[in-house]
């Protein structure tokens, strides 16, 4: 359904992504791991339309994506994700009201109270039944991301995209989000894209695993080359010895010079 | 003993200690007081409580012979009226123009160039040109209060709404949202909050205005009284009428805050 087509992508000199080809099929759960800056967040905007491509294509089945963010792709951020004003049941019904033609972006009679049923049944599966009238900052750091997941759920997005959404949570916590994540995929048959910090968390969860790095480098110009996907695995198969050999990959000094 | 960096005053002691000052000036003033009226008991510079307190009740509790008005309130609703409808539809604006050139790109470059040039045009400079415009009545006093705070809080609610964080924004387009309904959905309801604490900060500058504008033309208003009697030099008038002044500002203040914090428990409670 996803295709990228010798992608591209410079700020001015620097190159941030370059010679990307790849294609996704529908159901897929991509995660994507590499260093800090390595472009693995710019591709992440390419996908939800924020930035687009300098050069090459990318394409969401047969057509271009539309390069601002709209209802076919879903985010969940790691922080700023949820509406601090509205309360918890207020932020999902917004997802409702949002995809509706109104002026306003107000529901009301009817189509108010279908929202409702629909909003408190999808927190109560994510397991926010409890806390449907308090505000986000009354949440903790894992209630508030189960919130935003359920609020981009209920738009009913084709792509689901993960912008580290874990990086601020408690390991425990995490292990709670990613057993979550994995029930959400599969009972809504969605494609997810992850970015990640954690190798590990990029290796167990999903189905297929991008590293991103920089394929050339040259020690004059740091940023004369931009990164590709060096590694693309089905993660089912791939064992212990694979993680390793990317660790390495990943930790050599080389890197070190990216900001 | 603790350092005293880290000494903290008990719930009890901390408005004791809030109430020294305020005592120690009224006392250092009574004791001033007296000592003038004991050497002059026709000494207008400081008047007694007694003296003031019957300059008020004069003015408050009894009808004007030659009018039949109470003074005191007519003064007061006067000027509470200029004061709040200039400052209503400075808010008003302040909030459109903020919300669109804040929120809208195209807006903002159109506009933000002209809205800091005409924040940095002085108010009471144009109070003449209102005066010839608008007349000596009461729509050149409303003028010069909504023209003299709206570039504040303009450009304060288009400095908030840029805080708002990009993630936000996208996240609603993400949901469908189009630009109207992010504008009032997402952005409008967090401003409103922002917006009182403006409205708060420019009250100041609005009974600055306010006097200024009374002072000048007017025939009636706290500002137009303070400067009538000021020919007699009854300062056991003007002091009262400052501290009238002073405790309606105090009043205004601490209602908006109360508001503020009633309609809009989220906020201030930082980022998420």
């Amino acid at each position: 359904m996803l295709e990228a087509r010798n992608l591209w992508k410079r700020y001015g000199d620097k190159v941030v992504l370059e010679r990307i080809s790849v294609s996704v099929q529908e159901g897929e759960f991509v995660t994507l791991v590499g260093t800090s800056g390595c472009g693995k967040s710019t591709f992440l905007k390419l996908l939800l339309g924020t930035e687009t491509a300098s050069e090459g294509q990318l394409l969401l089945d047969g057509q271009p994506v539309r390069d601002e963010p709209d209802s076919d792709r879903g985010i969940v951020f790691q922080q700023y994700s949820v509406f601090p004003h509205m309360t918890v049941l207020d932020n999902v019904m917004a997802a409702r009201a949002f995809a509706r033609r109104g002026l306003t972006g107000y529901l009301f009679g009817q189509a108010r109270r279908e929202a409702q049923g629909a909003a408190m049944e999808l927190l109560h599966k994510v397991g926010l039944g409890h806390a449907l009238k308090l505000y986000p900052h009354q949440l903790s750091g894992g209630m508030r991301q189960r919130l935003a997941i359920a609020q981009a759920l209920l738009a009913k997005p084709r792509i689901l995209l993960l912008d580290e959404p874990f990086g601020a949570l408690d390991p425990g916590i995490r292990a709670d989000m990613h057993q979550l994540v994995l029930e959400l995929w599969q009972s809504h048959q969605l494609t997810v894209f992850m970015v990640t910090h954690d190798l590990k968390e990029g290796f167990y969860l999903g189905t297929r695993l991008w590293v991103f790095d920089k394929l050339r480098h040259d020690p004059q110009a740091p940023d004369a080359y931009g990164a590709g996907i060096t590694y693309d695995l089905p993660v089912g198969k791939s064992d212990r010895q694979t993680l390793q050999a990317i660790q390495a990959d990943l930790k050599e000094p080389q890197h070190d010079i990216q900001n | 003993m603790k350092r005293l960096l880290n000494l903290q005053p008990s719930r009890f002691s901390r408005v004791l200690l809030g109430l020294l000052p305020l005592a120690l000036i009224l006392l250092v003033y009574l004791v001033a007081s007296d000592l003038r009226l004991a050497a002059n008991p026709d000494d207008k510079l400081l008047p007694s409580l007694a003296q003031m307190g019957d300059a008020i009740s004069r003015m408050a509790l009894e009808p004007n012979r030659r009018t039949g008005e109470y003074i005191f309130w007519v003064d007061t609703f006067s000027s509470l009226q200029r004061l709040l409808l200039g400052v209503l539809i400075a808010a008003s604006l302040g909030l459109v123009i903020g919300l669109l050139t804040g929120s809208l790109p195209l807006f903002g470059a159109g506009f933000s160039p002209l809205l800091t040039i005409l924040s940095l045009i002085p108010p009471l400079a144009l109070l003449p040109v209102l005066f010839i415009v608008f007349g000596l009545g009461e729509l050149s006093k409303v003028a010069l209060i909504a023209i003299g705070i709206t570039p504040f809080i303009a450009r304060d609610i288009q400095r908030r709404a840029q805080e708002i964080p990009v993630e936000q924004l996208i996240k609603a387009q993400t949901l469908g949202a189009n630009t109207l309904q992010v504008m009032i959905r997402v952005l409008l309801p967090q401003l409103m909050p922002r917006l009182l604490d403006a409205v708060r900060l420019s009250l100041g500058a609005g009974w600055l205005f306010l006097i200024a504008a009374e002072a000048i033309a007017s025939t009636d208003g706290l500002g137009y009284r303070i400067f009538l009697v000021r020919r007699y030099m009854a300062m056991d008038v003007i002091i009262p009428y400052v501290a009238w002044i002073t405790l309606l500002a105090f009043v205004l203040d601490q209602l908006l805050a109360w508001f503020s914090r009633r309609l809009y428990p989220w906020h201030g409670k930082g980022g998420v």
